[in-house]
This record gives structure tokens, C-alpha cells and sequence, in this order.
């Protein structure tokens, strides 16, 4: 029995210690934006922050996760309470498809908590793991450049800044 | 963009504030294709084959809407914009509709969400359906308040008189008003008047997919689902021999092994328990392979080495008297992979003889076709539900990952079974986007236009899609297997192999001819703009060959020989803004290229111009930035297209530059993102700007797939503008750039 904070919240598991943090987030705590796409670190859609820091959830076992704090895209905000990455999505249409987007977006989340004012090169260096086989990539770039702005101009609470609520 | 209205689908009867229109259109269900034959003023496209009016649209007592679409989401956003025609035409607010998709039991058989038809078929029978709707309400109040319908008008959600008395349409809908048959004629909207229709409606499905909502087949939850991963054999054709399962079954959650001859899964409580147990079971399982695949490093000679069903599909003039100067290119497309991102997902339940699946095939009715004979149940005790998945491009391991369900569930009855493909199941086992040749032949007259064109194309059919069993894995894998059915060519004018195969140039001596292959080296079917990848690709390069041998710019020169004034707008406008001119020289180690194609020669008009950067020392080509012009008739979601169109450059970028499957004599060897390359954040061009030429009243065109040949060709001729050595094998890597720059 292990303790998994996920989003705040503290969550007693029983599961192998062996087992990827995706099938956790996914099976049994039933949240749906970390999405398994190749299991093996290649493409960035399982991606989710632990201790503020994009993480691949398809390769981290359980094991290694215990004190920490994991957050998904679930854990920013909502339809109705978008946190300024999930409104900056919206307002460009960043998505086709949008099976990759929720990876991406965990990892603008934490290139934007560290660094608020990235250059584009910054943003392509940072999401250069990442793939979007919908060719979304051109409005993916400015959304997480209108994230920045909006976070920038955002009132400086943690909630609206998509901290962990 | 002053050409001439031509209303060729829709002849004008009477006017007065709205058009009163009939239809030449003839079924839309039909594989890969919608037939256009001309048959005046039958009832709608859609309409025809599910002509009652509230198999569309219903309307309830509290005044809600509700829109039935047999077209599928599939991240192209297409349930937006059925929704918007919808609330155009009923003249209610947009979030008045709710829009349901593609489902066995509540939907029209609209046959596939494929060929770029959704808004011509779809979007076309909603807007009539709507518009025949809307009349009924207002003469039904017409009836109520005894005035003539032509003083009413519908507003809101209501019809309105001219004194200001309003009637809800949920108080004046009655039970069965709206099963009626479907007119030949609709009184549709004046296009000046929409306010809904042409607007960039935010799309429905980006809130829950940016926010971990719900969105996906993958996300699908039922009460007591269990978890299923399937074995697939190593290799095509190979037969499982031998597997002791008994260590499996013991393994920790595992709670079955499914075997039915070579089709091989396990079942557990838990999503990783599963993976375990599939590992276990690969390890287990013992199978007889057979070497039967080509040399794929030599594509041309063995497609060209098959036999081959051949047909000239086009021929004018003389086109074997030859002219002046004469050119010939051969030109090759690799075997390319859909590559969703994510792997291929169903849930599938068996409940006292009758089967669910929801799955992300692009056409359940037919799928349903397939999964009931697979089980040989009756078609009606199956049930197929669309739910979006991860982006498919065309027929990816959907139809493939439902019927595995579907053969699993039925051994788990009353269990919800969800399946999901692993990374290396689906890149070994989707149908790729076929391998091409095109030979091409062109001289040019004493003016330096072409005198005479000779194309031929060999290719294998572009679909394999259910229809029947035979066309799903798991069905082929099972003991008592179904046979693959015979390919057959898809019939022109969308064709497959064809697919803008025939010039949309005027030339006065032409040729075309399609070299149907039958025999499947590999596994095949339809991939994102079928054949007309490679065609526009073959087209559009050759032109600009004879363009150089001319000595004529390129964009002048296509011009020189296009009739179409449509096309021609799409040519200039593209053009002028990506500021091309014809005395230009891109800057060092730089190109500029230019391609133009009007989708399956009858569907959107799209150029695409492209400047593209060619590191001389490693090869490695850049795509700068693009520009793009497109007219797809009326436009119903301008940002909805214009996405549509910047994904189609930047994924047809990728297919181009990067892309191939690859694979030894037996197995399949790109298996993963490592062995399939495609493009990554460092190789996105640093702007990309796509312009609408808009056409209020106009026939709705398929753009889905109109930017893929274009953007191609566009990347070729500036990579040969850049170096001066022209590149015709696909894809166009880094390697045989800087081979040719250094031959």
C-alpha cells in the first residue's frame, strides 16, 4: 500500500510498485488526460508534472513516486475554470484531433512555470519530444505563447496561474 | 474571385428572400466515393437514402433540437460545422442544437466519414433537411394563426408574425410532424442573410480534450470492464503452431486467454495486468512464418514487375504524335503509415445475444457489415457506436481494434471488453497508404507549351475497408478465417490509384493510364487523399520540369495551360500573397516552390507556395514557411478549414520528407516513432498562412484532404529550386538530397 498525491489529493494504492504511473492515473483514479500512445518515452502524450517538472508517465513506475506530487491536465482547471494554458488551447483551436495535446500541454504548463517569458526557440527546443501527427503544430506554438501572456497578466493566485487546486 | 456563379448542383427556381433549389445529386453512400451523376430534382444527397426528415433532425415539446448525422468526429471538426448549417437553417441560436454522430441504432447510413464528402453529403442533407424543417414549422403556424406562410418568419427558435406574435417551435412541433419524406425541393436561406454559417464557431470537442474530459474511445468507462491486449502474429500470414497457456492464466488479474486459431489475446481486471499477461503470452506462443514480403529498395521495379489490370482512364488528341522537345521522370512513393498517435481502442460488450461496440471506425454501418458476419450474428443484433479516438488520416486499426473486441467480448459475456493496440501492433498491422509509380512523358510545342502528356500510374487498390469480414484481422486470424476480399479499383471520377490521375491542364494531346495492381505485397487501404498524394505529387513536379525546359516561371506556366477560373483564382491569390514573382531568386541555400490541384478534380481547389532551406553540407531540408490558398465553395467554419488546411501542409510535409515503412523479407521493421520517423517541433516551418477564397452560395467542397498532393510538390520544387537537382522517390530525405547535391 503506497500514498499517490495526484492533483491534491492523496490516494492509498494497492497496485504493483513496478506499475507505470499512466495505468495508475488512467485505471484507477479514472482521469483521462494522460494518454498512453507509444509506452516507451517516444512520443509525449502520457506526459504529466511531478513536483512541477514534465514527467513521462508511461515509463515511471509507481516505485519512485511516493512523496511526491504528480499533477495532470485534470488538476488545472476546468470547462468552466480554464487554467490560462486550457484557455490559451481554446481561444487558438489548438487541437485537431487532440490525442496528443494533453501531453504537450502538461509540458508548456511546466516550461511556463519556470520560465514565463519563453522565445519560440525555447518552446520548439522544449517540445521537440512531443508529437502532433494532426500537423496542429503552428497553433500549438501559439498557444503556449498566448499561455505566457495570459499567465503574465493573470491576478498571481495559484489556481488561476493552473496551480494545483 | 469575380468568376461566374455556376449553381451546378443546385438549379434556381424562384427567388424572394430564399432560394428555392433542387438537387442533381444521386446517392452518397458509396465506398470512397459519392456518385455525382445528374438526375434533376431528385430528392437530396443523405436525404435520398434516409428520406424521412426526422431521421435527421427532431425536434421536442420543450423546444430542444436534436441533429442526427451519420458522418463521424474525427478531430476534423466536422460535428461543429453540421451543427452551425443546422442552426442556420432552423434559424436558431448554435448552441440551441445538440448534433449526434454516427451510431447503428439513431443514425443514416452515410456509409464512411472519408473522401473529404462529409460536407457535401452530410452537411448538404442536414442543411435541407433543416431548411425543409423550418417550412414545416412555418406553416404550421401559418395553420395556427391563420395567415399566409409569407408573412411569417422564423427567428430564434420561433416563428414569428408580422405583429409580433411568436410561436415556439417546441409548441407548435406534434408527434410525427416531422416524419415526412423529403421534398425535392428546400427553400434554403439567402446566403447574405446567414449569421451562424461562415462564422469560426469555437469547435465543440476542444473544451473536454484541452480539460481531461471524456473525449476518446479510449476514455470510455463501463461498470465491471476488464482489460484485453491481443498477440498479434509476428508477421503477415504467420500461424500460430503452438502456445501453452497455463502460466498465463495463473498470472496475477488475468482472468482469460482467448485463442481462435492464430487470433491470440488475453483478458484481465487491470490495463498493465493485461500488458503483463500479453508479454507473457507473446513469449508463450510459437509461430511458422513465411519470407513473402519484396525488397522494399527497389518499389518501382516490383510494383511495375506485378500484374497489372490496365485501363486507359483518359485520352484526348493524339498523344502519341509527339512534339518538339521531349522530357520523361519516373517518379515512387514508398509504402507510408497512418501513425495515429494513439494506438487503436475499443470497448465492446455482449449482453443476451446482442453485441455493442463503440469504436473510432470511420463507418460503423459498414464495420457493423464486417463484426456481425465475423460472428456470424444477424446485423441487427449488433450495435456499433462512434467515439472519436486519436486522429486516424483514413483506415487505420479502428475497424481492426472493434472486431477484436467484439470476438473477445463474445467470450466474456455480459463483461464490458476494452482493447487497446499496443505502439509496435499498430504501426506492424494498419493498412498503409499504398506504394506508387508514376511514369510521366511530355514534350513541349515551338511556344514552349506542352503539346502532348502521357501519365501512367501503377498502384494497388485504395481500399480495403469492411464491408465484409474479410477485410478485418481478426476474422482472417480466426480458425475457420474469412478470406481477404479481392481488391477492386475505386471507380473514377474520384478513383483510387487514379485519384487526380487525369490533368486538370488543358493540354491538347493527353493520355492517361491507371495500371490497377491486385496483388497485396502488403497491407493496404485508404490513406488521407488516396492516390492524389502521389498523382499531384508526379503532376506538379513534372510541371515544373517542363516549366524549367520552357523556361517559363512555374506559376506562369501552370496558367499558361488552366482553364478553370477557380483554380486559376487559387493559383493567383497564392501567388500574390506569398509574393512571388516571376524574376525572383530565393536567397542562398534556399527555394521557392509552387504546386496547385483541385481535389479529386472535383472537390476543394487548393495551391500551396513554399520556401524551403537545404543545409548543403548535411542535406537536411527545412520548410520555411507556406503559403496557401483554398476555395472550398461556401466556407461554414473559416478557422475549421483553415486548420484543416495547415495540418494537411504540415502532415503531408512529414509524408514527404521523412516517411516510409520499412521491412525485410518476412516482418514488417518500422515498428515504433524510432524506426518510423516522422516530423518533430525542431522541423516546423516558422509560419504558415492560409487564405480562403470564400463562395457565398456555392456547393459545399470536401477539403479534408485537398492540401496533401499540393504541399508535396510545392516541398519538392523548392528543394529542386534550392539545389537544382530534382528529387522524384519519396520520401525526400535528407540523405538523397545530399546524395544528389554531391552527384
Amino acid at each position: 500500500m503506497m500514498t499517490l498525491k495526484v492533483n491534491g489529493r492523496d490516494h492509498q494504492l494497492d497496485a504493483d510498485p513496478e506499475t507505470p504511473l499512466l495505468y495508475v492515473l488512467r485505471d484507477d483514479l479514472e482521469l483521462n488526460a494522460a494518454k498512453f500512445g507509444c509506452g516507451s518515452g517516444q512520443c509525449g502524450s502520457c506526459t504529466v508534472m511531478v513536483d512541477g517538472h514534465a514527467v513521462l508517465s508511461c515509463v515511471t513506475p509507481l516505485v519512485v513516486l511516493e512523496g511526491r506530487q504528480v499533477t495532470t491536465l485534470e488538476g488545472l482547471g476546468s470547462v468552466a475554470e480554464p487554467a490560462p494554458v486550457q484557455r490559451a488551447f481554446m481561444e487558438e483551436q489548438a487541437a485537431q484531433c487532440g490525442y496528443c495535446i494533453a501531453g504537450i500541454m502538461m509540458r508548456a504548463q511546466a516550461l511556463l512555470q519556470r520560465n514565463s517569458k519563453p522565445t519560440d526557440d525555447q518552446i520548439r527546443a522544449e517540445l521537440e519530444l512531443h508529437l502532433c501527427r494532426c500537423g496542429t503544430h503552428m497553433r500549438i506554438l501559439r498557444a503556449v505563447h498566448r499561455a505566457a501572456r495570459l499567465m503574465d497578466t493573470a491576478d498571481a493566485s495559484p489556481a488561476t496561474n493552473g496551480g494545483v487546486r | 474571385m469575380n468568376s461566374p456563379v455556376i449553381l451546378d448542383r443546385r438549379r434556381v427556381l424562384a427567388g424572394g428572400g430564399a432560394l428555392i433549389v433542387s438537387f442533381s445529386l444521386g446517392g452518397a453512400f458509396a465506398q470512397e466515393q459519392s456518385s455525382s451523376a445528374a438526375a434533376p430534382a431528385s430528392v437530396p444527397p443523405g436525404l435520398k437514402g434516409t428520406p424521412f426528415l426526422d431521421s435527421w433532425i427532431r425536434i421536442d415539446a420543450d423546444g430542444s433540437i436534436t441533429v442526427l448525422t451519420g458522418k463521424a468526429e474525427l478531430g476534423q471538426g466536422v460535428k461543429t460545422a453540421i451543427q452551425q448549417i443546422a442552426a442556420e437553417e432552423l434559424d436558431v441560436a448554435f448552441a440551441a442544437v445538440k448534433v449526434v454522430t454516427a451510431d447503428t441504432r439513431h443514425t443514416a447510413n452515410e456509409g464512411y466519414t472519408s473522401g473529404s464528402n462529409s460536407m457535401k453529403d452530410s452537411g448538404t442533407a442536414v442543411q435541407n433537411a433543416a431548411a425543409q424543417v423550418r417550412e414545416l414549422l412555418v406553416a404550421e403556424a401559418a395553420r395556427r394563426l391563420d395567415l399566409p406562410a409569407e408573412n411569417l418568419r422564423a427567428e430564434n427558435g420561433a416563428v414569428v408574425s408580422p405583429d409580433g406574435r411568436r410561436l415556439g417551435y417546441g409548441d407548435l412541433i406534434a408527434a410525427d410532424m416531422l416524419h415526412v419524406q423529403a421534398q425535392p425541393n428546400s427553400r434554403l436561406k439567402d446566403f447574405a442573410a446567414f449569421k451562424v454559417v461562415g462564422q469560426p464557431v469555437p469547435r465543440v470537442d476542444i473544451p473536454a480534450k484541452v480539460t481531461g474530459g471524456a473525449a476518446y474511445v479510449q476514455d470510455v468507462r463501463l461498470p465491471g470492464m476488464v482489460h484485453a491486449r491481443v498477440v498479434r502474429p509476428p508477421s503477415y500470414g504467420a500461424q500460430l503452431t503452438e502456445c501453452d497457456t497455463s502460466a498465463v492464466e495463473k498470472l496475477a488479474g488475468v482472468i482469460k486467454v482467448v485463442r481462435d486459431g492464430s487470433f491470440l489475446a488475453v483478458v484481465a481486471e487491470k490495463e498493465f495486468q493485461a500488458i503483463k499477461a500479453m508479454n507473457a503470452l507473446s513469449a508463450a506462443a510459437k509461430w511458422k512464418e513465411t519470407a513473402g514480403l519484396p525488397n522494399h529498395n527497389d518499389l518501382a521495379n516490383v510494383l511495375t514487375g506485378l500484374r497489372s489490370e490496365d485501363s486507359t482512364i483518359f485520352e484526348r488528341g493524339n498523344p502519341s504524335a509527339g512534339g518538339g522537345r521531349t522530357i520523361e521522370a519516373t517518379y515512387t512513393r514508398p509504402y507510408q503509415a497512418h501513425g495515429s498517435i494513439g494506438p487503436s481502442c475499443a470497448v465492446a460488450q455482449f449482453v443476451d445475444g446482442a453485441m455493442t461496440v463503440w469504436t473510432h471506425t470511420q463507418g460503423v454501418f459498414p464495420d457493423r457489415q464486417g463484426i456481425a458476419e465475423m460472428l456470424r450474428m444477424p446485423p441487427a443484433d449488433v450495435r456499433l457506436i462512434h467515439v472519436e479516438g486519436s486522429g486516424c488520416y483514413g483506415h487505420n486499426g479502428a475497424d481492426d481494434a472493434a472486431a477484436d473486441a467484439a470476438l473477445i467480448a463474445r467470450a466474456m459475456p455480459g463483461r464490458p471488453v476494452r482493447v487497446q493496440w499496443m505502439r509496435e501492433q499498430e504501426h506492424a498491422w494498419e493498412p498503409y497508404g499504398p506504394a506508387m509509380v508514376a511514369k510521366l512523358k511530355a514534350s513541349l510545342d515551338g511556344n514552349g507549351k506542352i503539346a502532348d502528356w502521357n501519365f501512367e500510374v501503377w498502384s494497388n487498390t485504395h481500399s480495403m475497408r469492411p464491408g465484409g469480414a474479410g477485410s478485418l484481422l481478426a476474422a482472417q486470424h480466426m480458425a475457420q478465417p474469412f478470406a481477404v476480399p479481392a481488391p477492386k479499383p475505386i471507380p473514377l471520377p474520384e478513383g483510387g490509384g487514379d485519384r487526380n490521375a487525369i490533368p486538370i491542364y488543358a493540354f491538347p494531346n493527353a493520355r492517361v493510364v491507371h495500371h490497377f495492381i491486385p496483388e497485396m505485397p502488403l497491407r493496404i487501404s485508404a490513406m488521407r487523399a488516396l492516390g492524389a498524394y502521389h498523382n499531384v505529387f508526379s503532376i506538379e513536379s513534372f510541371m515544373d520540369e517542363l516549366a524549367g525546359m520552357a523556361g517559363a516561371d512555374p506559376v506562369e506556366f501552370r496558367l499558361t495551360h488552366l482553364e478553370d477560373p477557380r483554380g486559376r483564382d487559387a493559383i493567383e491569390k497564392t501567388a500574390q500573397e506569398f509574393g512571388w514573382r516571376s524574376s525572383q531568386q530565393a536567397p542562398r541555400d534556399r527555394g521557392f516552390g509552387f504546386a496547385f490541384a483541385r481535389y479529386k478534380n472535383l472537390a476543394a481547389y487548393c495551391a500551396v507556395a513554399s520556401e524551403v532551406e537545404v543545409n548543403r553540407e548535411t542535406g537536411r531540408p527545412r520548410l520555411v514557411r507556406a503559403v496557401a490558398a483554398v476555395d472550398s465553395g461556401q466556407v461554414v467554419n473559416p478557422d475549421g478549414l483553415i486548420n484543416q488546411i495547415e495540418g494537411g501542409i504540415v502532415q503531408s510535409m512529414s509524408w514527404t520528407l521523412y516517411e516510409s515503412v520499412t521491412f525485410d523479407d518476412t516482418r514488417i521493421t518500422s515498428i515504433d516513432w524510432q524506426t518510423y520517423p516522422i516530423l518533430h517541433f525542431n522541423s516546423v516551418p516558422e509560419r504558415i498562412d492560409v487564405y480562403i477564397i470564400n463562395r457565398p452560395g456555392q456547393p459545399f467542397l470536401g477539403s479534408g484532404e485537398t492540401g496533401q498532393g499540393p504541399a508535396a510538390a510545392s516541398i519538392a520544387n523548392a528543394i529542386a529550386n534550392a539545389t537544382g537537382k530534382r528529387l522524384r522517390q519519396l520520401p525526400l530525405t535528407r540523405k538523397r538530397i545530399k546524395d544528389a547535391i554531391d552527384a
